[in-house]
């Protein structure tokens, strides 16, 4: 979904910075932006769960960028994460901790430059914890609970942050889970949403907005009814 | 998972791999439920354009789509170093607004490069510009052994001669260099003749073999005096000072076109020789009011059908199948006169029905030949498949040959029929041991 989103950016002339854990990884990635849209790209060595290192990761940037998108995230398999604790706390650290104090440092390097955009990739799981999800569910409602902090700290600083809730996506996570077509959206969709939301300058996006309809309901089911359902 | 080609006949099950960087995609080639001790044998798969069952295989079908990457581009030269899972319509949208236009396109620019070039596709340029693999630098073809073998004319010649044409079935394409035609807009200059019967159809090519683009659609209907009647269809690139003065400024930039949907299948009537006949009747009357020439964007010009998702639709649930031949050009005339006579005798006839002149060509395996070659769709019928096999006999007495990527029924004996050329291909698949490592249901079926 990251690629999806660079492409979206690069489309209009963004120069971009890829950061990931194995950054040789995306030697074809970046020839392929740079090639299409004639843009700069350049990759970065990054650990989200390093948080010692993301000063120093954000000062050695070649340049500070004017968006900054984090797409860091880790499904995990509920069951497993029930018993198997080192599991879970990696589910919770991967779509929690790590997002969270990367997005904490870039936030303070935009503010004191007075300008920028953060986009942080949420989960409608995190909209209310559910039996087949929670873990990461809930990992993803802190998620989105410091960006919604975050965007009212930064709202007079010139900083925007804006909050993305994608539902189901056709991406590597979710390969061979068997998705509900209607619910379920294509990275390059999901980016369109999210570019569109960037230029608009939004709050909170759902991605396929059928999701946000989709939440309001499950999310006002009362509780003693809904601890009784399966879904 | 249950797949089809383009005419969505046959259908079968089949394992799908879906690697994602090349040491996935060698792990693949290298780990394929094996059958016994053998390794069952495997096809590459792109779009899934091909009309058959060219990139059809229960044991093991490998699927290029995550290879969709742009490696490298030479501004100078107009070569582009891309993997095989880019489609035309990624070149050509990466492209055009720079100037470049791919030099050999299909009827449809949803096929990868790696199909491409293992149909090695021909357009309506063919009789000017010769096929897409004149246009291949050079190609990556990954082996079972799991080595990577840059193939072009001056290194690994023979494996980069076999692979143009080869049908996926030297292994599989991973990288590729194409060079592109520069173009000084987005629009064509069409010509259209109209040609009142076989005869004057051919003498317009004949004519006009100085058109860059040439091809005929033929009313596969029209009998008697009228048989044979065609609209036949120049075009240029247009030069940027051609276009309209308010185009001048912005010579890349054409409308968008409306995509269309069929979004169910057609019921099986809905495709008669009545409808057929009313369609092509009307389309000879609005093209045969004289030669017009009109200024034509390149989505319309050379792919009319892409707007219209899922066309294949229109045969409805049964599928279909397309009956590609090319004759060579001294039988050429009386081998059209003979399969016109037969096709509209049976009233059996479809509305895509084209005809061009295919220039020289000399290659290992590849479809075209001088001449002229035929394609028409029919519904995968009985009615319709015994007549095809009745055009595939009127083909072999003519010394024509058959078109892989649009084939899903020939027997195996009226392909080797058709084509000496055929035991070579053989020869080297065993040589090198390919026959045991790549195949698909359509090479099982003809014996390849």
């Amino acid at each position: 979904m990251g690629l999806a989103i660079a492409h979206r950016f690069a489309k209009e002339g963004f120069d971009v910075q890829l950061a990931a854990r194995r950054p040789d990884e995306l030697e074809r990635a970046k020839a392929d932006l740079e090639v299409r849209y004639a843009v700069a790209v350049t990759l970065h060595a990054f650990d989200a769960l390093d948080f010692h290192a993301h000063e120093s990761f954000m000062a050695s940037l070649p340049k500070l960028p004017y968006v900054a998108v984090c797409v860091v995230g880790l499904l995990g398999d509920q069951r497993a994460n029930e018993t198997d604790l080192e599991a879970a706390v990696g589910v919770m650290r991967a779509n929690y901790e790590g997002p969270a104090t990367i997005l904490g440092v870039i936030a303070n390097f935009f503010e004191a430059r007075g300008s920028g955009t953060i986009i942080g990739v949420s989960s409608v799981a995190g909209d209310r914890g559910r039996a087949t999800n929670y873990v990461y569910g809930s990992a993803k409602a802190g998620f989105t609970a410091f960006l919604s902090g975050l965007r009212n700290r930064l709202a007079k600083t010139g900083v925007h942050v804006m909050t993305v809730k994608p539902g189901f996506v056709a991406t590597r996570m979710t390969e061979g889970m068997n998705l509900p077509p209607a619910l379920t959206a294509t990275p390059e969709a999901v980016a369109e949403r999210i570019f569109g939301g960037y230029q608009k300058g939004a709050n909170v996006i759902y991605t396929k907005p059928v999701w946000r309809l989709v939440m309001a309901v499950i999310v006002s089911i009362p509780e003693g009814v809904f601890k009784k359902l399966k879904i | 998972m249950r797949l089809s080609g383009w005419g969505r006949f046959p259908i079968a099950e089949c394992n799908v791999l879906c690697p994602r960087t090349e040491a996935d995609l060698i792990a693949a080639l290298a780990q394929v439920p094996s059958l016994a001790t053998t390794i069952a044998p495997a096809i590459a798969r792109g779009m899934g354009r091909a009309y058959g069952d060219s990139a059809l295989n229960t044991h093991a079908i490998v699927s290029m789509t995550a290879f969709a990457h742009m490696l490298s581009f030479d501004a100078h030269s107009g070569v582009l170093v891309a993997e095989s899972g880019v489609t035309l319509a990624d070149v050509i949208s990466v492209f055009l607004p720079r100037g470049w236009f791919v030099s050999v396109t299909p009827g449809t620019k949803f096929v990868t490069l790696g199909g491409a070039i293992a149909a090695d596709v021909h357009g309506k340029n063919h009789h000017k510009d010769g096929s897409f693999g004149g246009f291949v630098e050079w190609i990556d073809i990954v082996g079972r052994d799991g080595v990577v073998r840059r193939c072009a004319r001056t290194e690994n010649a023979d494996l980069f001669e076999w692979t143009l044409g080869g049908m996926g079935l030297t292994g599989v394409i991973l990288r590729c260099a194409i060079r592109l035609r520069r173009v000084e807009s987005g629009w064509l200059r069409q010509r259209s003749i109209p040609a009142p019967n076989l005869a004057a159809a051919m003498s317009a090519f004949e004519d006009n073999t100085q058109s860059t683009y040439s091809v005929a659609w033929i009313d596969c209907l029209a009998k008697g005096a009228n048989l044979g009647r065609s609209i036949v269809l120049l075009g240029e690139h247009a030069l940027a000072d051609e276009l309209d003065v308010a185009r001048r400024p912005a010579p890349f930039v054409t409308p968008r076109r409306r995509m269309r949907a069929m979004p169910f299948d057609a019921p099986g009537f809905a495709l008669n020789q009545w409808s057929v006949r009313a369609f092509n009747a009307l389309y000879w009357w609005k093209g045969s009011r004289g030669a017009r020439q009109t200024l034509v964007d390149w989505d319309s010009y050379f792919y009319p059908l892409d707007s219209i998702h899922q066309w294949n639709r229109i045969y409805g649930k049964r599928g279909f199948a397309q009956f590609q031949c090319v004759l060579p050009l001294a039988a050429s005339r009386a081998g059209l006169e003979e399969l016109l006579s037969v096709i509209s005798a049976s009233g059996q006839g479809s509305f895509l029905a084209v005809l061009k002149r295919m220039g020289p060509q000399d290659s290992r395996f590849s479809f075209p030949m001088e001449g002229y070659t035929l394609a028409l769709d029919f519904p995968a019928h009985p009615k319709a498949l015994a007549l095809m096999e009745r055009l595939d006999a009127i083909t072999l007495a003519h010394g024509g040959r058959f078109y892989l990527a649009k084939d899903s029924r020939l027997s195996r004996a009226t392909f080797e029929a058709s084509d000496p050329r055929v035991a070579d291909f053989r020869a080297m698949r065993s040589e090198r041991g390919l026959d045991q490592t790549f195949s698909s249901i359509q090479s099982e079926r003809l014996g390849l």
